[in-house]
């Protein structure tokens, strides 16, 4: 019970914390003028007119970025319980996690090779 | 079954990941999908933390919706239609049919065993206390998990360069 | 934080338990949230006053004593400002995303120990937490510069987002670094191995590891491209007005001392110093080596310039990602040698320093030897790119065209 008790804080913790910024927005609801009109609601491009749509076909790039990054992700949380294990662990259950950071960092120098994290 | 917070919170974090889920296959709007898709995934994070497994909680927020998210609203925009998805994926009965009886199928798999069968089967929730030292102790011991743990760094490995490789093919013809 | 004396006292007077115990948690979240909020007001002004004194300016000086009440000023005016949402904008992930954003930075301070007895919760898993909440911010932004429907706005908004997921990954190599050492996730268990020798001696290169990619992941210079007020109009928030503008404004204040706070905790001893065992004192220890931290992050973001975003990704890629993950592995190595020699405790919280110094001293003169190949290193490859572009300003042609 004592550690869901810890975990009922941050139930309410997470309830709470968007209300804080919602609280002076609303206030500012209140209180704020609102006289919106045709120009003043356009999106905003430095007073030109907009064209086309914004959410249009975007670059390949990005996705390989959230790739890459998405290995190494999962990659750490399996790292986090062996570091935290890592004053336990002999020296072939250590040299495991060893392993697995030098076959991660395989992949990275294949990306690197292939530029692909060269910003265009 | 007595009614107190814990029963609260399971109903709660239900519905929202009910909910999310009922978001994701209605939407139109693919980028909203996808944020219907993280409210989804945090209400799981919510039932691991009921289940006494925090760390797989942590590791729902962090990689779910800390990468695939961002991931997927990549991915999002590399589609050509993103607010509006064509009609006729919408009317697709058979498939329906098909995926409804099969999640059927393994929601009766799940349960029968388990509350059917045999109902002295009852965990107190919070009496199972793993920690992540224990966690990691089992992942890398020679008699635990160390071999599908050097897969799994394989696996990752193999996917980030099949990703490269067609990803590549990709902005070269562009 | 769940003030027990504050939920007998109600169930002795005669409440039910279960909503003494809610009321008695809910008290705590008020409590620990009120620290971040009441400190942001504060710091608004402290990073104006700085700013102004490293730019050879005075800084805020009319309203109230040296201008202390300029922020309570700012606030009101935000409140007055008129809130215009554009038209195209997708009005509810619009409206949403200023709140996850401020809710993503304040939700960290659950997991920190103001003092030995003070902390919101106590989790197992704390410092997973934080990298877990933290990326939470990522998809707040990426949320906003979507919703605005702005090209400005998406095209900042993913920018933005590659290059705070991309940093995200030496912060948490290096992180790794104490939580091998202390070989817990706890806050507390990290802080009460620390109590001999402080982790920053044992890792300084881990430190300055993760003090870079945590200004990284603020946006702060000069990692700045968040704002980009000169290529991108400003970044993801354009469309945002009045105090849904202010929240992002606040979270990145908050954001910043909040990880002056954690850097603190993780290689600084947190509340560690002499007489740490009253609250007070500890709490004053903790405010004060943060703050120090709080104003060296503040000195680079108005002394160095702004990067590109090529030569940021280039930095983090080529850089960060392979210092980062070869510190883990030295470190790792290194100490996994000395503790099967016997040379180094395996567990740092009850170990004395006379057992410690051996591998502190040890893991120091390997940092220092990295730090100094690196440095050496650095200075050759600078001096070949200067030579073969001819000029300072050629040098970024050479990191955009590689």
């Amino acid at each position: 019970m004592e550690i869901l008790n810890q975990w009922a804080f941050i139930g309410i913790f997470a309830v709470m914390a968007p209300i804080f910024p919602a609280l002076p927005i609303l206030i500012a609801w209140v209180l704020r003028p609102s006289k919106p009109n045709v120009l003043k609601s356009q999106t905003y491009e430095c007073g030109v007119e907009t064209v086309g749509d914004t959410w249009v076909q975007f670059r390949v790039q990005y996705y390989i970025y959230g790739l890459v990054f998405l290995v190494f992700d999962v990659e750490m949380v399996l790292l986090f319980p062996w570091a935290v294990a890592y004053n336990r662990l002999d020296f072939f259950a250590f040299a495991a996690g060893l392993l697995f950071i030098f076959l991660l960092f395989d992949g990275l120098l294949y990306a690197w090779r292939k530029g692909v994290l060269v910003w265009r | 079954m007595e009614f107190n917070a814990i029963t609260l919170a399971f109903i709660v974090f239900s519905l929202v990941t009910l909910g999310g889920g009922i978001g994701v296959v209605t939407c139109i709007n693919l980028f909203r999908g996808t944020i219907w898709l993280m409210v989804s995934l945090f209400g799981m994070a919510g039932l691991f933390i009921l289940l006494s497994a925090p760390f797989l909680a942590a590791v729902q927020v962090l990689v779910y919706i800390g990468a695939i998210a961002i991931l997927f609203t990549f991915a999002v925009m590399l589609t050509r239609s993103i607010t509006h998805l064509p009609v006729r994926f919408t009317r697709l009965w058979a498939n329906a049919f098909a995926a409804g009886a099969f999640f059927v199928l393994l929601v009766a798999g799940v349960i029968y065993p388990v509350w059917v069968v045999n109902d002295a089967v009852h965990f107190p929730v919070s009496d199972v206390t793993r920690t992540t030292a224990d966690l990691g102790v089992a992942l890398v011991s020679g008699n635990g998990f160390v071999l599908p743990f050097e897969v799994a760094s394989l696996l990752l490995t193999a996917a980030m360069i099949g990703a490269i490789v067609i990803a590549r093919d990709v902005d070269d013809e562009l | 934080m769940d003030c027990p004396g504050l939920c007998e006292a109600l169930v002795q007077g005669g409440a039910n338990p279960g909503l003494a115990q809610f009321l008695s948690l809910f008290v705590g979240v008020v409590l620990v949230s009120g620290i971040p909020l009441v400190t942001v007001i504060v710091l608004i002004l402290v990073e104006r006053k700085v700013a102004a004194r490293i730019q050879d300016r005075i800084g805020p000086n009319r309203v109230g004593p040296f201008g202390s009440l300029q922020t309570f000023a700012d606030l009101l005016k935000l409140l007055t400002k008129e809130d215009i949402t554009p038209t195209a904008a997708d009005r509810l992930l619009y409206n949403a995303a200023p709140l996850v954003s401020f809710a993503s930075v304040v939700l960290i301070w659950a997991v920190i120990p103001y003092t030995p007895y003070h902390f919101g919760a106590d989790l197992e898993i704390g410092a997973l937490y934080f990298v877990a909440v933290a990326s939470l911010g990522t998809l707040a932004i990426m949320t906003a510069g979507w919703a605005s429907n702005n090209k400005y706005a998406l095209l900042g908004a993913f920018r933005v987002v590659a290059l705070l997921v991309s940093y995200e990954i030496p912060l948490v190599f290096a992180l790794m670094v104490p939580i091998m050492l202390a070989g817990t996730l706890n806050m507390l268990d990290i802080i009460y191995a620390q109590s001999s020798m402080w982790f920053v001696f044992m890792a300084p290169l881990a430190m300055l590891l993760f003090a870079i990619s945590s200004q990284a992941e603020t946006g702060r210079a000069p990692f700045d491209l968040i704002e980009a007020e000169s290529e991108l109009v400003a970044g993801f928030n354009i469309e945002y007005s009045g105090m849904k503008f202010g929240m992002f404004f606040a979270a990145e204040f908050m954001h910043v001392f909040t990880n002056a706070i954690l850097l603190t905790i993780f290689f600084f001893g947190g509340w560690l110093g002499p007489l740490w065992n009253e609250p007070l004192i500890a709490f004053a220890w903790l405010g004060l080596k943060a703050s120090l931290i709080y104003f060296v992050f503040l000195w680079v973001r108005n002394t160095v310039p702004r990067l590109r975003i090529d030569q940021v990704m280039r930095f983090n890629w080529f850089f960060l990602v392979p210092v980062s993950i070869g510190n883990l592995l030295l470190t790792a190595l290194l100490l996994k040698l000395m503790q099967e020699l016997g040379l180094a405790p395996r567990v740092l919280q009850t170990a004395t320093l006379g057992e410690v110094l051996p591998m502190t001293l040890v893991l120091l003169l390997a940092n220092l030897g990295i730090i100094a190949l690196i440095l050496g290193r650095l200075r050759t490859t600078g001096r070949s790119e200067r030579l073969a572009t001819g000029g300072g300003a050629g040098s970024m042609a050479v990191a955009a065209g590689d």
